[in-house]
């Protein structure tokens, strides 16, 4: 993330995670018993944060989404998994060894999607930037340095929206709260306390907030607050200060 | 499977209000200058597997000429 983007970086620690992972078993086993094994595991599960962690190690809830198994070689085990954030693979590897009786663990593991970003469409390299950027500044061409930069509203496109008016756009970047009065349109499926993202109508983030009624309150209601602001991202000034009109 | 992912949602909106916007301040994020293309921008970078997120994010820095960047959670397995 550059620049003011930075302040994104909420909704990557909070969005759900795809992997593909290699583990190796410590025996060979049966593919149907792998399969129901990973049936097992899809859903809700318990995990607790590894010795080298940043975070509590307290027993935590986390949900599987998916659970595939892409191939199998002798003790390697190919799968794919998908997963709410902070799940921990190196575990669920382990887990798997505990639960099949031989013992298992994590070989290599690639993370092929964060959220709305994943790794087969608009994933670059350094040398990608280097190039789009050389083509900048010796050319003046910006084609591909747009298409390796996007914008940091690309990361918020699986967050529910509320729209705002224009006249509701400064106050919010000064830390205001959203009034039921500023909307315009909103996703309906915002929910009472859940993160939201707060939007113009020209599709710029203004700012993260946290729902504080459901979409139904806030499309039949007048007056009250809709979200409060947590962190805002277009710089003040962007929009003009507008009194009530 | 019925399990539908997160990023398979698909979202339905609700209009409250008709409302226009005004073209003379803000910006559409595709119309953006490169300046500001670049301030309120991010890369979903192939990270190499030997240097640190951090010395990444120094290396991006350098590139772009930028001096503020960040990164949003790297794998290191």
């Amino acid at each position: 993330m550059l620049g003011d983007a930075t302040k994104i970086v909420r909704v990557f620690l909070l969005a759900g995670k795809e992997y593909v992972c290699l583990m190796q078993l410590h025996s060979e086993v049966p593919e149907p018993i792998l399969r129901s094994i990973f049936e097992e595991f899809t859903g809700e599960i318990y995990q607790k944060p590894p010795l080298r962690s940043s975070v509590r190690r307290e027993v935590r809830r986390r949900r599987i989404y998916r659970f595939v198994l892409l191939e199998v070689d002798a003790k390697h085990v190919l799968f794919r998994v998908a997963c709410e954030a902070g799940t921990y693979i190196r575990k669920i590897c382990f887990d798997i060894g505990e639960a099949l009786g031989c013992g298992a663990h994590m070989r290599e593991l690639r993370r092929t999607r964060s959220g709305a970003l994943v790794e087969d469409k608009g994933m670059y390299t350094l040398y990608d930037l280097l190039n789009a950027h050389t083509a900048f500044k010796e050319d003046g061409d910006e084609e591909m340095l747009r298409k390796v930069v996007r914008p940091m509203e690309e990361a918020l496109e699986l967050m529910p929206k509320i729209y705002v008016k224009d006249s509701a756009v400064d106050a919010i970047c000064h830390g205001a709260d959203l009034a039921i009065p500023g909307v315009v349109k909103l996703n309906t499926d915002v929910k009472s306390g859940e993160p939201i993202a707060i939007f113009t109508l020209k599709d710029e983030v203004v700012a993260l907030a946290n729902a504080l009624l459901p979409a139904e309150k806030i499309m039949e209601q007048e007056k009250g607050v809709a979200a409060k602001t947590v962190r805002v991202m277009m710089p003040a000034g962007t929009y003009p200060k507008s009194w009530r009109s | 499977m019925e399990t539908v992912l997160p990023w398979e949602v698909k979202r339905e909106y609700a209009i409250k209000e008709e409302a226009e916007t005004n073209p003379e301040y803000g910006c559409s994020p595709y119309a953006r200058n490169i300046s500001n293309h670049l301030r309120f921008g991010l890369i979903n970078l192939d990270k190499p597997p030997g240097p640190s997120s951090h010395e990444v994010v120094a290396w991006v820095r350098k590139i772009l000429g930028i001096s503020s960047a960040g990164h949003g959670g790297t794998l290191e397995a």
